[in-house]
């Protein structure tokens, strides 16, 4: 039984999920995606603890043997993953009980879950698959359940939103396909580990040259690195508030796992840094990220969408951090991208109880709620300073590691840019709390605080924002496992 | 033709690779239909064709000339003298082939429902009336 693990915890939600159509009945269809998520956790975390005392497992499916048959291989790298999606998935299950509820039709309940089964079946699969085309193939899972996802958002712009990320997000699809192609065209083989071995005797053909820039191009879309984040911003900001919540969390963070796969592993850091000069691209583009998405946050008077163009901004810190070419920079990088998820993932799910409440994520609408919804609005408060990188919080150990990889390399101006655009981020925060605890709240309607189904799961993450900002030996300890992976330091 | 093969290399270049050239003309016109037009149904169309060229791609680097099926003999054994074609890009591409359906079908049911909540599938004229709703 526990050999077979590593592809239950992607099979028990893929399974789940046409049972959730079939039943029909939303809280049955809840009842049955928590289940999915409570075991792809429960299995994600057996797999970690396994990964990091006895090194790398390997699953063949269906018993055919790699490089032939598909294998799932997990290492550090992502059995980190899978613990940062299948949590995530875990406390927005318990949140979207009552949110979604309130968010999406009756009758379109049971889809709404089956969708997210499939969506997290889908993330699960391309974090534990060691088969190039079988990450698209569950890429493209979770792509079109996100689509569908998306379009259930009250506002009819969700619709418009989920069709340009269904544009964007097919076209940065094909293009990892053409790229997977190519490489199998020269190398003929689709296994990540054989690949590995096979790609360094064909660094010099053009073929190889042209698969990279298709699979860096197909991975950029997919991560909405700037400027190829257009989907991004609309989409979080009309989808349901749970899906918001999931999505910022999860779905670029697997994005950049991809990434991290794809340059690292298949085609080795010697090969994306030396021949390729991949950092001459990413560090522009972080840079750019960084600034101008923190810009345009400060601008925005929809919450939602204010978080939604700082996470464009915070991928950009990822990014940053793999620029970097070192084993501190990815520890950043891996660092971030679990820490991340924990901030986005309780601001989202913050603001999903405003949504709750008082029906509107406007900046003038939040005004005063402070005194009414005193827990979600610390909730905020508390997500809102991790994001920032205040001491005690998980976006400070992020920062201070990310600061570190670059005086590792003498790049103090990036060191100040980091900083810089820390106050940029306070200064976004910063307008929601004036609003919400300096502002007179604008009179009679009766609102109260939200319900414990929501403020539970909310409560939960924020606690291990704090958590982890204390005590990060863990997370730190990790993500420093999977940067020597990454960089061919370690096996 | 020996003329113009002496007279332009490379045409004999394009015609030994025909498919391939096929392919980037149908990914490139894909893609700028894509791109250029606003009719959210003519963008489906222009992400469709701009997918099969991908699956013509896969297709044609899994064809050897002369070469057939991978059948074995009764044994489990290759069958002596025959030539075999690669079977897994066809394998592959018939599940891109899916992911293309899937992806086709619900674009036009976002495009059914956008139709529904704006009574338009132009892009610029939902651009126009997201602007109006904004303001």
């Amino acid at each position: 039984m526990t050999q077979h693990l590593p592809v239950l915890q992607v099979v028990i939600p893929l399974v789940l999920a046409p049972l959730c159509v079939l039943v029909r009945h939303p809280r049955a269809a809840w009842a049955l995606a928590a289940l999915g998520s409570l075991c792809a956790f429960g299995i994600a975390l057996d797999i970690v603890s396994t990964v990091l005392a006895s090194g790398p497992l390997s699953y063949d499916v269906g018993d055919w043997a790699p490089p032939w048959g598909i294998e799932y291989r997990i290492d550090a790298v992502n059995a980190w993953i899978l613990v940062i999606v299948s949590l995530v998935s875990t406390a927005v299950v318990f949140f979207a009980r009552a949110s979604v509820e309130r968010e999406v039709e009756a009758s379109r309940v049971a889809l709404f879950y089956a969708a997210y089964l499939l969506c997290l079946s889908g993330l699960l699969g391309i974090a534990a698959t060691g088969d190039v085309f079988n990450v698209f193939v569950f890429l493209e899972i979770s792509s079109l359940s996100a689509y569908a996802l998306i379009a259930l958002g009250q506002d009819r712009r969700a619709l418009a939103a989920a069709f340009r990320y269904l544009i964007m997000g097919s076209v940065g699809a094909t293009f990892i396909v053409i790229g997977i192609g190519l490489m199998y065209a020269t190398t003929g083989t689709l296994n990540m580990a054989d690949l590995a071995d096979r790609l360094p005797g064909v660094w010099h053909v053009r073929t190889i040259k042209v698969a990279y820039g298709f699979l860096a191009v197909g991975c950029f879309l997919k991560l909405a690195l700037f400027p190829l984040h257009l989907w991004l911003p609309n989409a979080y900001t009309f989808a349901p508030s749970a899906v918001t919540a999931f999505m910022a969390a999860t779905a670029t963070k697997v994005a950049v796992y991809m990434l991290l796969r794809f340059f690292f592993t298949i085609f080795g850091a010697a090969f994306s840094f030396d021949v390729m000069n991949l950092d001459m691209v990413l560090m522009p583009l972080a840079v750019a990220a960084i600034f101008s998405m923190s810009f345009v946050a400060i601008l925005q008077t929809n919450v939602k969408r204010l978080l939604a163009y700082s996470s464009v901004a915070q991928i950009g810190y990822m990014i940053l951090g793999i620029s970097f070419a070192s084993v501190t920079g990815l520890t950043a990088a891996v660092l971030h991208l679990f820490n991340h998820a924990l901030m986005k993932g309780a601001l989202f799910m913050a603001l999903g109880c405003v949504a709750y409440r008082i029906g509107s994520v406007h900046i003038d609408a939040m005004a005063g709620l402070g005194k009414r919804m005193p827990a979600t609005m610390a909730a905020f408060v508390v997500g809102g300073l991790s994001l920032v990188g205040v001491p005690l919080t998980v976006g400070f150990v992020s920062k201070w590691y990310l600061i570190l990889a670059a005086l590792e390399r003498g790049w103090w101006p990036l060191a100040v840019i980091v900083l810089i655009t820390s106050v940029m981020a306070l200064a976004y925060v910063w307008r929601v709390i004036e609003a919400a605890y300096f502002r007179e709240f604008p009179g009679d309607r009766e609102t109260r605080e939200a319900p414990a189904a929501l403020l539970v799961p909310t409560w939960a993450l924020v606690v291990l924002n704090v958590y982890f900002g204390i005590d990060a030996t863990r997370t730190v300890g990790v993500a420093e496992r999977a940067a020597e992976i990454l960089m061919g330091a370690a096996p | 033709m020996s003329w113009a093969q002496s007279a332009f290399p490379w045409i004999g270049h394009v015609v030994a690779n025909y498919n391939y050239w096929i392919v980037i003309v149908l990914m490139m016109t894909g893609f700028y239909v894509l791109i250029s037009r606003g009719n959210l149904i003519k963008k489906l169309v222009g992400l469709n064709v701009f997918q099969t060229s991908v699956f013509l791609m896969y297709i044609t680097m899994g064809k050897i000339t002369g070469g057939t099926a991978p059948i074995l003999g009764s044994h489990g054994e290759p069958v002596p003298g025959v030539l075999y074609s690669n079977p897994l890009p066809h394998v592959l591409i018939l599940t891109a082939i899916v992911v293309g359906v899937a992806t086709t079908s619900v674009g036009l049911a976002l495009a059914v429902r956008i139709k529904e909540a704006y009574g338009t599938v132009e892009e610029d004229e939902i651009n126009a009336l997201d602007a109006e709703a904004d303001s």
